[in-house]
């Protein structure tokens, strides 16, 4: 029987080509998608890692209380001291300070006098130790549209909207005035090394990127750090591991009752990261579910198509006594076999161009002009042994529940009336 | 009857709260003012220490020049009419302080720009109405309900606590438009000064903000003493 329908499928081609064709790209679109979400998604990540949250985040208790207004009054204390606990404890991780700020950028005169000002956002990162790999993680090379990296103390770099706005050019000399983080004035001069686009429209409009040393001379946080960043090995995030750095580090930490004693997070933990992406798989599975749905349609068209063309062939296997549960069977096992059919060929097809999505990326800085942002702006698909089968699930079953509602016609023929409709 | 008696009641409290105005400004206010004084801002973590000398001339100039602690030394602001401007010795630079920044914390402490910034008279800014009578510290004090009469007032709303004796606000609750409480004054070692009685020590809080108050306590003060004109030019922030 197996044999007699794959016979029927190979050399009707007509029987088989429209739907093996259409759950071909189902499939394929189905699995593309996948891996560009995923690979979207850990663009995503990537980036929230590097500016935001780190893969993990040291803190102090008071400071996680109020994370987001970036409370450098409650900073970590000795950060030395826990940087070298966390190398000792923690060696493959990358662990790292950063300090959020706020405040003024004030553009002189030639007279020294204020020409123009605005409120600006900092982040300071360490890009002048040996071998720190934060320039790269920041991608501040690419960020850069006139202008250099911060390479020695005394640099800044400012974004490109508040540069525009205010005709800051590199090499103009800016004066910061802020708060210490004992609230004390702080006024500092510095260098406009270059001009970088964040990418994000906040940032844009008044970001700017000190190095930590000159943070902490201009804060008056001498060995101290907001926040301290720590990232896994290779970069890369893993859930798993990153709860139990979290979790080992934590319960050394419980017996503490100091509210400025430190404590971890994870990425997972922040900044809605947990609900985003609970949120997009939710999303990712009713596409799925709406393509499947689609794809009945259509197969069930198909289906009403193939079975109109087959009228005859139908007729004459009931009139030699193949009862209609038999026929009917029949035809689903032959779906069965098209949608696996066509979900291996969608399968291969849509892995093939994830591979190659994978390898160089979706370029979509292309479409846009003048861009050089830090948010990634080539995609990489992800390849996960999900994408083996995610496609095959809405191929087989939609083939199948297009072929089960166009088949019922089969119940409805009058076997008495065959061998006139024959004539 | 209620009401007419209230329509009658009104005119007069709200007289009598305006003349208490005249009074405490004749107070506090003068043509001209010096003062030596010491911040104490009492931090979550630490407190810290400041001191100042300010010049003060009418309600539309001021010049504060910071002498202690170390980081602080040098800096000078000054104030002209409705601008601001702050010179750092560490950037030889003199910075204008506008927009948003006026709504920030001076030193860390409760105080914003714009405090330090309104020197006007009580009575140029708010009708004060008198809605009781309250011990405040032992003293027996009018319980003022202010409302600002301009619109530029950085406190739509007040409540007073006045030494009736004395006329010396002795506490004070300080209002945004939408009736939430933004800040706390307590007032206390009121001396006669030059015939006239000051508060020798103030304690801001801004209960928006954690921590323990903001002391502010006047080491020295004269009134009225002649200051040379060129101490409020941005000249003299540079000397």
């Amino acid at each position: 029987m197996f044999s007699f329908i794959c016979k029927g499928i190979i050399r009707d081609r007509k029987r088989s080509l429209l739907p093996v064709a259409v759950v071909t790209i189902g499939v394929m679109v189905v699995v593309f998608l996948d891996g560009l979400m995923g690979g979207m998604m850990d663009n995503m990540v990537r980036m929230t890692a590097n500016f935001q949250t780190g893969h993990l985040k040291v803190m102090t208790r008071a400071y996680a209380a109020d994370e987001a207004q970036k409370p450098n009054d409650l900073a970590l204390l000795g950060s030395g001291e826990v940087m070298e606990q966390l190398h000792r404890d923690y060696p493959a991780v990358d662990w790292t300070p950063r300090i959020f700020f706020g405040g003024l950028l004030d553009i002189p005169d030639e007279h020294g006098e204020t020409k123009a000002q605005g409120p600006v956002t900092g982040q300071a990162v360490d890009l002048l130790s040996k071998g720190s790999q934060e320039p790269a993680r920041l991608g501040l090379e690419k960020a850069i549209t006139a202008g250099h990296i911060i390479t020695q103390p005394g640099e800044i770099l400012v974004s490109i909207d508040f540069a525009e706005s205010f005709g800051v050019k590199p090499g103009d000399r800016v004066t910061f005035f802020g708060s210490t983080m004992n609230g004390a004035m702080s006024f500092a001069n510095y260098h406009v090394a270059g001009i970088v686009r964040f990418g994000n429209s906040m940032l844009d409009r008044g970001g700017i990127i000190l190095d930590i040393a000159d943070a902490r001379l201009l804060l008056d946080m001498e060995d101290a750090a907001g926040e301290i960043f720590g990232f896994l090995p290779g970069d890369k995030y893993h859930n798993e591991q990153a709860e139990s750095i979290k979790t080992s580090f934590n319960n050394q930490q419980a017996d503490n009752p100091d509210a400025y004693a430190p404590v971890m997070t994870q990425l997972m933990d922040q900044d809605m990261m947990r609900q985003t992406l609970g949120y997009t798989d939710s999303m990712s599975f009713f596409m799925l579910l709406l393509l499947m749905v689609a794809l009945s349609i259509v197969l069930w068209n198909a289906g009403v198509l193939g079975g109109i063309r087959r009228y005859n062939e139908f007729g004459v296997r009931l009139a030699m006594g193949e009862v209609k549960r038999q026929l009917y069977r029949s035809l689903l096992t032959e779906s069965l076999v098209i949608g696996i059919i066509g979900s291996a060929v969608g399968t291969t097809l849509g892995l093939l161009i994830c591979l190659l999505l994978s390898r160089h990326g979706l370029d979509y800085s292309t479409v846009m002009k003048n861009i050089a942002m830090m948010i990634d702006p080539v995609i990489h698909a992800r390849i996960t042994p999900r994408m083996y089968y995610i496609g095959a699930i809405p191929g087989i079953l939609s083939m199948l529940v297009g072929t089960a509602l166009a088949g019922r016609t089969i119940y409805k023929r009058n076997t008495a009336l065959l061998f006139k409709e024959l004539d | 009857m209620g009401l007419v008696l209230g329509g009658l009641l009104l005119p007069l409290t709200a007289q009598d709260g305006n003349q208490i105005l005249r009074k405490i400004d004749r107070n506090m206010s003068a043509d001209s003012r010096i003062i030596e004084s010491t911040m104490i801002v009492h931090g979550k973590r630490n407190d810290r220490t400041i001191t100042s000398k300010s010049h003060t001339m009418g309600t539309g100039k001021a010049f504060t020049e910071y002498l202690s602690p170390a980081r602080e030394r040098g800096t000078k602001m000054l104030k002209l009419e409705k601008e601001m401007w702050v010179y750092s010795p560490a950037t030889d630079r003199t910075i204008m302080i506008s927009g948003h920044m006026l709504r920030q914390s001076v030193m860390g402490s409760d105080l914003s720009y714009e405090d330090m910034m309104d020197d006007r008279r009580y009575e140029d800014i708010y009708d004060a109405r008198v809605t009781g009578s309250e011990q405040v510290d032992g003293r027996t004090c009018h319980l003022l309900s202010l409302t600002a009469k301009v619109d530029d007032a950085a406190y739509p709303s007040q409540k007073m606590w006045v030494d009736s004796e004395r006329l010396i606000p002795l506490r004070a609750e300080l209002y945004a438009k939408s009736g939430q409480m933004l800040k706390q004054i307590t007032a206390g070692d009121v001396k006669q000064v030059e015939g006239r009685w000051f508060p020798m020590h103030m304690t801001y809080k801004d209960v928006l903000k954690e921590g323990k108050g903001t002391e502010w306590i006047i080491n020295t003060i004269s009134f009225n003493q002649s200051i040379p004109a060129n101490v409020f030019s941005k000249a003299s922030l540079r000397k």
